[in-house]
């Protein structure tokens, strides 16, 4: 009892005190009766959240449990995806059996890696094959999954038949397996380059759901550089149709930085601002003004220094590549973790009222 | 059989932690540790893989003046926190082995025999529930007592609730109950205590709604969850555009490439 006494002593003549007095009196008058809190017979006042405070700023959601393996696959399957469908293009098309193998390889690489990368990430590794009871297609992790396993199957069996043919001569049955793997391949490939890009959009993550009508255009161009990247490190600098789609695909990714720096919303700030931005600005400029710069170079002047511009282009998109799959689920964490963004009211009705203010 | 709801009253609930401690003990659940976390008498912090009850103590510096409890006592409120169990659950749709289904009795149930601990869940709430469990590999969350249900028993922390704060029972009528309480409570006075439920965003209300005064963000409630399939058809057009673009970029490349057969060299 003296402790409060005390204590209370020690208030007197605080001004936030004397203005509470104030207020009491002010709201008398106006009112006849007192409804300022506090005064309330109901009780205590409630605390007012906004999306500032949040709980104490725990997180509302969780970040994504993966580990470093995903984004690797993510990287893998974008370049796998793309060399297969350049692989078979390349084929139909009738370009030289080399650039054609090489692809293969590369595709058969990745329908190898992937799997391993994906398994290994699982919480519970000896049960991968549960992902192959159902079918969902309104789960994008399934789809993949599937899409993972023609894609795998095709790329190896093309890899596979190519290798047969040239060392032991063609065969009927040879042929039929390179040619049902060559398409399955591409036919897989092609969601396969990009469907992480729907992966990662269609969850509850803002900073990627909010890109979700671009991420997939975006894994595309990124796994497209890569793969060509590859085919040029291995010695196709040549190749007009490997320039003009390394070229493509790292203008594609210049525009779409750029439209990622031109728009401003609070969603997209892990991809600008702290570490992850960092990130994902390195991996921007790598994969898209820098091979672009390097590629248009390429076009004049002698064959070595094009030669030379080309394989620099390459280890830059492909590099570009890789940072950029691991930057967007760095953002996805730094997104999680803002417990600002899904305490926000976003609702027309809302903001409407706000604007009103 | 019925369809079954949680009602949480936080008007009612005293911050005794029962629901945590019996939904523990029911269910097995490992401890996670203990640590100070210096958020009032929340040491919890957050549902997760361990932890799937949980009750949310908000505080606020106590006011100068006079009346109520407000001078010399902090406000203080608890609510018990808990997997919503969506009406359009985002995990359910996301889980890519079937393991997370829906129960007869409306709840969203992972079963643990099936689950490969992919993860994909983690990301698809959009309320922060589902977890891995780093050490044991799988998803976990709240089961709605499954186990309890299929029994006729109530969940374990309704059944430990002391003020019956946490309610168990039919969702139709537990939701004529929540609107006649927050009546009740506007009459005494409390005109800021509501209903939480979604009913009106992707997820289409919840199987565990709560009664609350104040803004429900102060409970880390969001506003407007989604569930991430509204998310889909935007993403999967892209997709297939970009497939389109990789398609016909490619043949256009080759066949515009006159050099394509020997356009090889080291």
């Amino acid at each position: 009892m003296s402790d409060l006494l005390r204590l209370r002593d020690m208030d007197v003549g605080d001004p936030r005190r004397e203005q509470r007095l104030e207020d009491i009196r002010r709201e008398a008058e106006r009112r006849g009766k007192l409804q300022v809190v506090s005064t309330r017979l109901a009780g205590a006042p409630f605390p007012q959240a906004s999306p500032d405070t949040g709980y104490y700023g725990i997180p509302l959601l969780k970040q994504p449990p993966w580990t470093w393996e995903i984004p690797l696959y993510f990287f893998v399957g974008g370049a796998a995806g793309a060399a297969a469908v350049i692989g078979a293009i390349a084929d139909y098309t009738g370009a030289d059996r080399e650039l054609v193998q090489h692809a293969r390889w590369i595709a058969a690489a990745g329908s190898v890696i992937s799997p391993a990368l994906l398994i290994a990430d699982l919480g519970r590794p000896e049960r991968f094959l549960a992902m192959l009871r159902v079918f969902k297609p309104q789960s994008p992790m399934s789809v993949g999954v599937w899409t993972l396993l023609g894609f795998s199957s095709g790329a190896a069996a093309a890899a596979f038949a190519g290798f047969l043919s040239d060392r032991y001569g063609p065969s009927l049955p040879v042929k039929v397996l390179e040619n049902a793997g060559q398409a399955a391949s591409m036919l897989f490939g092609l969601p396969f380059s990009n469907y992480t890009g729907v992966l990662i959009g269609a969850t509850a993550i803002p900073v990627w759901n909010h890109n979700a009508g671009y991420l997939p255009l975006h894994f595309a161009a990124s796994g497209l550089g890569a793969a060509v990247g590859i085919l040029e490190l291995m010695g196709h600098r040549k190749s007009r149709a490997l320039q003009a789609l390394g070229l493509g695909a790292a203008i594609f990714e210049s525009w779409q930085g750029l439209r990622i720096e031109s728009r401003s919303h609070d969603h997209l700030d892990p991809l600008k601002h702290g570490p992850s931005g960092l990130i994902t600005r390195t991996g921007g400029v790598l994969s898209g003004p820098l091979p672009t710069l390097l590629r248009v170079a390429s076009l004049f002047g002698g064959e070595r220094r094009s030669s030379k511009l080309r394989k620099w282009a390459s280890w830059s998109a492909i590099a570009g590549s890789l940072i950029t799959r691991f930057a967007w689920v760095h953002a996805g964490h730094v997104s999680a973790r803002d417990w600002r963004l899904p305490l926000k009211d976003r609702s027309p009705a809302h903001q409407q009222l706000q604007g009103s203010h | 059989m019925s369809v079954t709801a949680f009602l949480t009253d936080s008007t009612l609930c005293i911050g005794c932690k029962a629901c945590e401690v019996a939904c523990k003990e029911w269910n097995g659940i490992s401890e996670d540790g203990l640590d100070w976390s210096g958020f009032s008498y929340d040491n919890t912090e957050a549902v997760g893989a361990s932890t799937w009850r949980h009750v949310k103590f908000v505080e606020e510096a106590p006011l100068p003046g006079f009346g109520g409890n407000a001078a010399e006592h902090n406000s203080w409120s608890f609510s018990s926190d808990v997997c919503k169990h969506c009406e359009q659950a985002g995990c359910l749709e996301a889980c890519p082995t079937g393991s997370i289904v829906r129960t007869e009795f409306g709840g969203v149930f992972i079963q643990p025999d099936i689950c490969n601990g992919c993860g994909y869940c983690v990301t698809a709430c959009p309320f922060g529930v589902v977890e891995r469990d780093q050490k044991d590999g799988r998803a976990f969350k709240c089961t709605f007592c499954y186990d309890r249900q299929k029994v006729g028993l109530q969940p374990a922390c309704a059944k430990a609730c002391p003020t019956e704060s946490i309610k168990f029972g039919e969702i139709e009528d537990l939701r004529r109950e929540a609107q006649s309480r927050v009546e009740e409570l506007h009459r005494r006075g409390m005109d800021d205590a509501a209903i939480y439920d979604p009913l009106d965003t992707s997820v289409e209300g919840t199987h565990a709604f709560f009664i609350v005064r104040g803004d429900p963000r102060t409970y880390n409630l969001p506003p407007a969850p989604e569930v991430p399939t509204t998310y889909l058809k935007k993403s999967w057009r892209s997709s297939a555009i970009a497939a389109g673009l990789l398609l016909g970029g490619t043949l256009v490349a080759f066949l515009s490439d006159g050099n394509r057969s020997d356009g090889r060299g080291r």
